[in-house]
């Protein structure tokens, strides 16, 4: 009794605490430092999509150096060399500023997808989308834990510190690739430049980046425990687990895979940071020599240790870079057709074996170490399998749109154009789970094209569908549909063109990491394809991926502009039926303005009988008496 | 804006937020230690024979600390009953013996078990110069018995001779000097039963210094020497090692299996000279010394972070977050029993760490 008596008491006074300060918020408390899950997700889709540009950037100067092999790059080589320095750039042959050095080249390459992986679609697909949308999707207040979501945030934003200031410290930023394989990463700028000087261990780029990501990966584990806790225990009443939209159960599942996943690679970072800052030999194989000399390194350690560990998180990490993405799609997909997702269920059940599956099939991006036959044929096997349920999701989003009366907005152009560039991202994999074709195509451009198709084609334009989708409830105003149409069809057509050239490239031999595109190998073997060489088709790609940036353009102006000047919308532009849709817009604190309750399914389309062709989630069933007070009718 | 859940269980799941939040964070810790033990498996099975050490750890101590980590477990549930039965200076006389337990299991860790290492020394011999050092080794003896072969020579570091190409030996004078050392001629060796580092200082052609400690006998930590190496000029030549008891008696058939009771080194063994190039590897029992003790620094390292963390949760319940008490003790009890949680994954830890390092 006493103690429900406190309980009530604090609840009261907490209550109260809470409205007080509702409206006294200053400024860095509502924006900065926010505990609101709606500021910290647009805080986080703003450094997602700020860190998908700059990683798109570094890209393409990669391009120009593959395309124009010894060439400084035009109009911005000069600035590039000044910012970045001599660790990057120098002169090139004619004495002009800016040509990317290989050692460069290989700092940008593994910077490309450090960032794009880890510092953009992760905090963009899952953190951004995940903290706006679940709790509003689920009918939540908040967050369960609004402070630890903060310091999620505020610890992503310390690896972005990091993993940014190590592009500027004596000899660049990593160099050692976005997997980092031992023993290359392990010494690695690891001599210091003044041996009394015993902080040169750490700041160097490898060192930074191992740091950077050690953050990086706590931000994810505390994010993700958040989400796991909100999916269970802030649902609303009424919404029961095969009520929620898919897209939550897209976004559960990856936060399981990251829960679990990461902390095996943290324990690797960890390691990684004691061999390079205190000379352990966790990754450092006996008889390592350096430069003609015996490295320093007391040996015994194993490189095909942190391999392990990487690709243990690492491909999970494939699905947590696609399943919010395909929650994304299914949303779009099922609104903009107005009709129910073919298979929900199925879908539900295909990402848990999916999320099971993903963990037992790491080793299938080792076939190189010498696994031996029936290691490999584990894995094999297991890879085969995993491509089951990604093919019920791809057909059932498929089927989803069969018979649909489809509205090509915006979002919906960028999920229907989602769903073959995805499958083609998917089945070009099926042959490197193969032991014998990997040999071949193994670090080839093959393996390049095949995951860009799932991540670039895939995921990023599911994330367009997403911004394209809840930008009005973010906002209150609709994005430019125009420019928004003008996007879509540039992106659709430059992407394939910067991706599709390179299954041919990859085919022809072409390897994945060389400074000069290919220009020495081209020497030796001349394969035609297409009547181009494949050298020839990397002036193909460059010029999509040029193009591709330019029409990025359009998209950054459309976002900022349609900030102030897009056409003004209510509640629910869309006519979508999730709870979403049921909230003010912009959603304020606390997110609803009436208590919810929920009656039914996701999406309830075209119900036959209904007055109108969407059911909310909120709307009660038509009660089977007849109500004692006759509503008065609607004035439309 | 009030969070539903956060003290009274949610009906349909039985669970309030933080209860829920903290088993999640337990299961990514199952995997954050599960990479780590996977790690000590792997390194394990891939040394080489004779390359992981046995019988390195002080196994009194580490059973003591167990004990003590066990025992906290135990009065972290008290303290979280006695708030259940609102009995609050109960509580606050287990939370405080809590307390003091993990501080005392860090304080034992932090003074007996880790300086120790970075006090001794250790040098791994090169597999093609270990039959110099047969005398020291005992491997003939070992391979009569089928037993891994040894490849160390450990013990205290009492000096070491180097050879100096600079132009200036002030430098390391002063050096030497900061780190309460001398530097004078080396004596020839003429006397010395061990391999002679005479031969190795003629063949440098330089002329032979000693490094050793000012009081006679005392020695130095390992990282002094290599705070030495790190001056230009100097070339170390051989170290001259007050060796541990299975050095110094190799045939000695007590020193081929651990012992609960740790040996005690005799201080009156003949120091061993050891040339340096016979060396492959040499360090304090630091995590550069093998991946034995690298695994043990970091697993032990990171389990002692939690603990650290565990102790300030707790100095926090029971001082200034005891006050929630007054308002609402469910919350207080509910926060008792998170933390008692973690405590116990902490402790479940301790429980895989000790035989595999103390006891394997």
């Amino acid at each position: 009794m006493a103690d429900a008596h406190a309980a009530t008491h604090d609840s009261h006074g907490h209550g109260e605490h809470h409205d007080e300060n509702h409206h006294v918020l200053p400024f860095w408390r509502q924006w900065i430092f926010s505990t609101d899950h709606k500021v910290i997700g647009l805080q986080y889709g703003l450094s997602g999509l700020s860190f998908l540009f700059f990683g798109f950037l570094l890209m393409m100067v990669m391009r120009w150096q593959i395309a124009h092999p010894g060439e400084a790059v035009p109009f911005f080589g000069a600035l590039l060399q000044k910012t970045f320095g001599v660790a990057a750039f120098s002169n090139d042959a004619l004495g002009r500023m800016g040509m990317l050095t290989q050692d460069g080249y290989n700092s940008f390459g593994a910077m490309h997808g450090t960032i794009m992986v880890f510092f953009g679609i992760v905090p963009a697909a899952f953190a951004a989308f995940g903290n706006y949308v679940v709790p509003l999707q689920i009918g939540a207040p908040d967050m369960t834990f609004p402070r630890i979501n903060m310091a999620s945030f505020w610890c992503f934003f310390i690896s972005c510190v990091f993993m940014m200031v190590s592009f500027f410290v004596p000899g660049g930023s990593a160099k050692s690739g976005w997997t980092s394989y031992p023993p290359l990463s392990g010494i690695a700028d690891s001599i210091a430049a003044d041996p009394n000087f015993p902080w040169d261990h750490f700041f160097n780029g490898q060192t930074l980046w191992i740091t950077g990501m050690v953050f990086n990966i706590t931000a994810s584990l505390l994010g993700s425990v958040n989400f796991i806790a909100t999916i269970i225990q802030l649902r609303a009443p009424g919404m029961t687990w095969m009520r929620l939209p898919f897209f939550v159960w897209a976004q559960f599942i990856t936060a399981f895979l990251l829960l679990l996943a990461f902390p095996p690679l943290e324990a690797a970072g960890v390691m990684h940071l004691m061999d390079r800052a205190f000379g352990s030999s966790f990754f450092m194989p006996t008889g390592l020599v350096v430069n003609g000399q015996l490295a320093d390194w007391a040996g015994g350690g194993s490189p095909i240790l942190w391999q392990h560990l990487f690709w243990f998180l690492a491909h999970p990490e494939v699905y947590v870079l696609i399943l919010p993405g395909i929650g994304i799609v299914a949303e779009v997909i099922a609104c903009n057709t107005r009709k129910p997702l073919y298979g929900y269920k199925a879908m539900v059940g295909a990402i848990f074996v999916l999320a099971f599956l993903s963990f037992i099939v790491w080793a299938h991006h080792m076939y190189m170490t010498g696994m031996g036959a029936k290691v490999s044929a584990f894995f094999q096997t297991t890879t085969i399998m995993i491509s089951v349920p990604s093919v019920i999701l791809l057909t059932a989003l498929l089927l989803s749109l069969w018979g649909g009366s489809i509205r090509f907005t915006t979002p919906m152009l960028f999920a229907t154009a989602f769903l073959p560039q995805f499958g083609i991202g998917g089945l070009t994999g099926i042959p490197l789970a193969f032991n014998a074709v990997d040999l071949y195509l193994h670090d080839t451009y093959y393996v390049i094209a095949h995951f860009h198709y799932v991540v670039a084609p895939g995921t990023i334009f599911a994330l367009f569908a997403g911004i394209y989708h809840w930008y009005p409830k973010i906002t209150g105003r609709l994005m430019n549909d125009m420019l928004g149409k003008l996007h879509f069809w540039g992106s659709v057509i430059f992407i394939n063109g910067l991706f599709l050239p390179m299954f041919l490239q990859g085919m022809a031999g072409v390897h994945r990491r060389w400074y000069d595109g290919g220009a020495t190998y081209e020497q030796i073997s001349k394969k035609v394809v297409f009547g181009h060489t494949s050298l020839e088709w990397n002036n193909v790609s460059s010029f999509c991926a040029f193009a591709l940036g330019a029409v990025q353009l359009i998209f950054i102006w459309n976002l900022f502009t349609s900030w102030r000047a897009g056409r003004k919308v209510g509640r629910n532009p869309w006519e979508c039926t999730t709870l979403d849709w049921d909230t003010p817009t912009p959603p304020p604190h606390g997110n609803f303005d009436k208590e919810l309750r929920v009656y039914r399914g996701p999406y309830e389309y075209s119900v036959p009988g209904a007055d109108k062709d969407f059911t909310p989630q909120t709307e009660p069933p038509p009660s089977a008496e007849p109500k004692a007070v006759p509503e008065p009718a609607l004035v439309k | 804006m009030q969070i539903p859940h956060e003290v009274q269980a949610r009906p349909d799941t039985g669970l309030y937020n933080a209860k829920l939040g903290i088993w999640l964070f337990l299961a990514s810790e199952v995997m954050l230690f599960g990479g780590l033990f996977s790690a000590f498996i792997f390194l394990r099975l891939g040394a080489d024979d004779g390359y992981w050490p046995h019988g390195l750890l002080n196994v009194p101590i580490g059973t003591f600390n167990t004990a003590i980590l066990i025992l906290s477990s135990v009065t972290v549930i008290r303290a979280w009953v006695a708030l259940k039965m609102r009995r609050y200076a109960e509580y606050k006389k287990w939370m405080g013996l809590t307390i003091i337990c993990g501080a005392a299991f860090l304080i034992i860790k932090l003074t007996l078990e880790w300086p120790p290492k970075f006090a001794h020394f250790g040098a791994i011999l090169r597999k093609d110069k270990m039959a110099e050092y047969e005398k020291h080794l005992g491997n003939e003896h070992m391979k009569a018995k089928g037993l891994a072969p040894r490849n160390e020579i450990s013990g205290h570091l009492e000096a070491v001779e180097f050879t100096f190409a600079g132009t200036d030996i002030a430098g390391v004078k002063i050096y030497a000097d900061k780190k309460g050392c001398m530097v004078e001629d080396a004596p020839a060796h003429g006397e010395h039963a061990a391999p002679a580092a005479g031969h190795a200082a003629k063949a440098d052609h330089g002329k032979l210094y000693k490094f050793e400690s000012k009081t006679h006998g005392a020695g130095f930590w390992p990282s002094v020497a290599e705070g030495l190496e790190r001056i230009k000029g100097v070339k170390l030549v051989a170290f001259e090692v007050k060796p541990d008891p299975v050095n110094e008696d190799p045939l000695n058939e007590e020193n081929e299996k651990p012992h609960f009771w740790p040996k005690k080194p005799n201080h009156d063994a003949a120091p061993i000279l050891i040339k340096a190039e016979d060396v492959h590897h040499w360090s304090a029992f630091v995590p550069k010394h093998s991946t034995y003790l690298s695994t043990y620094f970091m697993i032990t390292g990171l389990h002692g972070a939690h603990v650290l963390g565990g102790v300030l949760v707790f100095c926090f319940l029971w001082g200034p977050g005891a006050r929630l008490y007054k308002k609402n003790p469910e919350h207080l009890a509910n926060r008792v029993e998170v933390a008692g949680l973690f405590w116990h994954f902490v402790d479940l830890v301790w429980i895989f760490v000790f035989p595999l390092f103390y006891l394997l």
